[in-house]
C-alpha cells in the first residue's frame, strides 16, 4: 500500500519535470504546444544512447540529456515557434501535431522502433526496507531529484530577478516590453529550459515510463492533463496535479488494471467542466 | 427560396433585398460544383481499378465534410472528431454481426447512435476555452478508445471485430470484391448528406453559425441563441461523422480500435488543412488530397511516410492556411471570391482572453 503511494509520487514526480515546461509555454504564455513529449524523448534517446552505445555513466549522460534537447528547444523556438504565437490555437495545434508526427517517423528511422532499454548503475537497483517499507532505491533518487528541481524552481520563479521579469512578460507583454524586458530573450530562455527539463524528465523516467518512438503521442495526454488540471497561474498547482496523477495512475493500474487509463481521462473531464481554469488556481 | 430574417423584418428596402439577392446567389449551384460531383459520379465507370481506394476517399471526405460543419462553420476546435466515427463504426458493425445485415439501417443506426453521442457531449463542449475544448474532445476519444479496448466481448478488443457479413445495398446490389458497390455505395451516401449540408449551411441557420464563429459576443447580442446553435451544429457533425465511420466498416467488413485512435482525429484535420476549411469542399478536396499523398508517400517510405505529413503541416502553418487557400483560389478567377471570401476561419482568440 504504502510502496504504490512511494512508487505514485515517483512518478507523479518524474510527470512534473516533464511537463513544467509545458506549465510555462501552454499556460503562462498560452501556447499550444502539443509537442512538448519529443523534447523529453529527445533527452531519453540521449541518455540511452551514450549509455548504450558509448557507455558513460547514467549520471554523467543526465547534463546532456538537458543541454541537448534545451537546444534543440531555443533553435526551434527561435526559427519556427516565434512566428506563432500569435496565431490562432488551431494553427498551433497543427503545427505541434506536425512535429510530432516528424520527430516519431525521425527516431523510428534513426533508431528503430523497439523499446530502449537503460541499464542502471548497481547501486540505484534494488530496493531497501525503512520503516517497513519496501522502497526503491532508484525511486527515491528520483524523488530526490525533482524535489530539488521543484524548489529550486519554485525560488527561481518568485525570488530571482529572472522569475520576476518572466512573470511581467507573461502578465501583459505589451507593458513589459516598455519597461525595458526583453520579451523575447525571456520567452526563448523560458521554452529552451522548459525544453531541456523535459528532456531530463525524460531521461530519469526512461525506466519507469519506458522510451519508444511512440513517447511523445503516449504521453502527450499526461502533460496536458498535468497543465489543464493543476492550471497555471503557479508551478504548485502542476505539481499537485501530477503528483495526483501519478498515485491515481500508479494505483488505478494496480488495484483496478481492468479500468486501465479510464479513470484518469473521467477525472480529468470532470475537472475540466467543473473549472476550466484548473483545479488550484484562482478564477480569473 | 431561403426565408431571410431580414427580409422578413423589413418591407423592401433595397439593402435587404441586395442582401437576400447576394446570399440566394451563394446558395445557387455553381458549374464547378456540378462538374466536380459530375467528375466523381464518372470515376464509378472510368476507374474501376481504383475504386477500393475511391471508396477510403469519399469516406474521408465525409468525415471531413463533418468536421468542416463545426470548425469552418462553428470554429468549434476538435481534437477528438475520430470519437464520432469510431462510435459509429462499432455501432454499424456489432449490428452486422449480430444479425441486422442491411447496410442502411446500419447506416441509420449509426447516425442516431453517434448524433446521441455528440448532443450529449457537446454541453462539455459550450464551456471553456479552445485549450478546453481540445483537452475535453480529446478525453473523450480517448476515453472510448478506451472502452472499445476493455469491452472485448463487445467489440474485440485489440483484435478487432471480426465476422462482419453485410446484406445487399436496397437488397439489391451484392458488395464486391472490387469495391464498386462499397464506392457506388459511399459515394452516393456522400452526395445525399454533402447536399443536405449544403442546404444548412446557406439556410439562415448556416448564417447564424457562421456569425457566431467570427463573433460569438456580438451574435448573441443580435438575438442568436449561441448555445443552441452550437449544441444543434455538434450533433449533425457527429451523425455526418457517425455514417463515415459506419461507411468504412460495411465496405471494409472490419473494425478496428483505429477508428478511434489519436492520429484519426489529426490526420481529418489535416485532410481539411489542404482542402481549407469553411467551404465545404475543403473537406473533399483535402481527401483527394490526403490519399493521393498518403499513396505516394508511403509508396515511396513505406515506414516513414507520417515524417512527409508531419512536414507538409508544418510548413501549411508557417505559410499560411489562409494564403494557400487564396492562392488555388486565384488560380481559378470564377470561384475566387467562394474559397478566399470564406476560408477566413477561427479569429485568433487574443492571449488575454483565456
Amino acid at each position: 500500500m504504502l510502496t504504490i503511494l512511494f512508487d505514485g509520487i515517483a512518478y507523479g514526480m518524474v510527470l512534473f519535470v516533464l511537463a513544467c515546461g509545458l506549465a510555462v509555454t501552454l499556460g503562462l504564455m498560452n501556447f499550444v504546444n502539443l509537442a512538448h513529449g519529443a523534447f523529453a524523448m529527445a533527452g531519453g534517446y540521449v541518455t540511452a544512447v551514450l549509455m548504450n552505445r558509448y557507455g558513460v555513466p547514467f549520471l554523467a549522460t543526465l547534463p546532456l540529456a538537458f543541454i541537448v534537447p534545451a537546444i534543440m528547444g531555443l533553435v526551434l523556438e527561435r526559427s519556427l515557434y516565434r512566428q506563432l504565437y500569435a496565431r490562432s490555437h488551431l494553427d498551433q495545434v497543427l503545427f505541434s501535431i506536425g512535429l510530432v508526427f516528424m520527430a516519431v517517423a525521425a527516431v523510428d528511422y534513426a533508431m528503430g522502433s523497439q523499446q530502449q532499454l537503460i541499464q542502471l548503475p548497481s547501486w540505484l537497483q534494488g530496493r531497501v526496507e525503512v520503516l517497513g517499507i519496501q522502497v526503491g532505491l532508484y525511486r527515491s533518487f528520483i524523488i530526490a531529484i525533482c524535489g530539488v528541481l521543484v524548489v529550486a524552481l519554485q525560488l527561481i520563479l518568485s525570488r530571482t530577478r529572472f522569475g520576476i521579469r518572466l512573470r511581467a512578460a507573461v502578465d501583459d507583454p505589451r507593458v513589459a516590453r516598455g519597461l525595458g524586458i526583453n520579451v523575447s530573450m525571456i520567452f526563448a530562455a523560458t521554452f529552451a529550459v522548459g525544453s531541456g527539463l523535459a528532456g531530463l524528465g525524460g531521461a530519469l523516467g526512461a525506466e519507469i515510463l519506458g522510451l519508444d518512438p511512440t513517447f511523445p503521442l503516449k504521453f502527450m495526454i499526461y502533460f496536458l492533463i498535468v497543465v489543464t488540471v493543476g492550471g497555471t497561474t503557479s508551478i504548485t498547482g502542476p505539481f499537485l496535479a501530477s503528483l495526483i496523477l501519478g498515485i491515481a495512475d500508479v494505483a488505478g493500474k494496480y488495484y483496478v488494471p481492468s479500468l486501465g487509463a479510464f479513470v484518469i481521462y473521467t477525472l480529468m473531464i470532470v475537472v475540466l467542466i467543473l473549472r476550466p481554469q484548473g483545479l488550484f488556481a484562482r478564477a480569473r | 427560396m431561403h426565408a431571410d430574417p431580414i427580409a422578413k423584418s423589413a418591407p423592401p428596402p433595397s439593402t435587404a433585398d441586395l442582401v437576400r439577392r447576394s446570399l440566394v446567389r451563394k446558395g445557387r449551384w455553381g458549374v464547378a460544383e456540378i462538374g466536380f460531383w459530375a467528375v466523381a459520379a464518372a470515376t464509378l465507370f472510368f476507374l474501376p481499378e481504383r475504386h477500393l481506394i475511391l471508396n477510403e476517399i469519399a469516406i474521408i471526405g465525409l468525415f471531413a465534410l463533418s468536421l468542416d460543419l463545426i470548425l469552418g462553420y462553428a470554429g468549434i476546435v476538435s481534437l477528438g472528431h475520430a470519437a464520432f466515427f469510431g462510435f459509429g463504426a462499432y455501432t454499424a458493425g456489432i449490428l452486422a454481426k449480430h444479425g441486422f445485415a442491411d447496410p442502411l439501417l446500419g447506416l441509420g443506426a449509426a447516425a442516431l447512435a453517434a448524433a446521441l453521442l455528440g448532443f450529449v457531449t457537446s454541453f462539455l463542449v459550450l464551456r471553456g476555452t479552445d485549450l478546453t475544448k481540445l483537452m475535453v474532445t480529446l478525453g473523450v476519444a480517448l476515453l472510448l478508445g478506451e472502452i472499445a479496448n476493455q469491452a472485448s466481448w463487445l467489440t474485440g478488443g485489440a483484435d478487432g471485430l471480426q465476422g462482419i457479413s453485410m446484406g445487399p445495398v436496397l437488397g439489391l446490389f451484392e458488395f464486391d470484391i472490387f469495391g464498386t458497390t462499397a464506392y457506388a455505395y459511399s459515394l452516393t451516401v456522400s452526395f445525399l448528406l454533402f447536399i443536405l449540408a449544403r442546404r444548412i449551411v446557406v439556410s439562415p441557420f448556416g448564417l447564424s453559425l457562421r456569425s457566431i464563429r467570427d463573433n460569438p459576443l456580438r451574435a448573441r447580442a443580435v438575438g442568436i441563441p449561441v448555445s443552441r446553435r452550437l449544441v444543434a451544429v455538434y450533433t449533425l457533425a457527429a451523425a455526418y461523422a457517425g455514417v463515415a465511420g459506419a461507411l468504412l466498416a460495411q465496405t471494409t467488413q472490419f473494425v478496428s480500435l483505429d477508428v478511434l485512435a489519436f492520429h484519426r482525429s489529426a490526420d481529418i484535420m489535416l485532410v481539411l488543412v489542404i482542402g481549407g476549411a469553411g467551404y465545404l469542399y475543403g473537406g473533399l478536396l483535402g481527401a483527394i488530397g490526403f490519399k493521393v499523398l498518403q499513396d505516394i508517400l508511403s509508396g515511396w517510405t513505406p515506414q516513414y511516410w507520417q515524417f512527409w505529413i508531419g512536414l507538409i503541416l508544418v510548413v501549411i502553418v508557417l505559410v499560411g492556411r489562409e494564403r494557400l487557400t487564396d492562392k488555388v483560389g486565384a488560380l481559378w478567377p470564377r470561384s475566387r471570391t467562394r474559397p478566399a471570401g470564406q476560408a477566413q476561419v477561427l479569429p485568433a482568440t487574443p492571449a488575454r482572453e483565456v
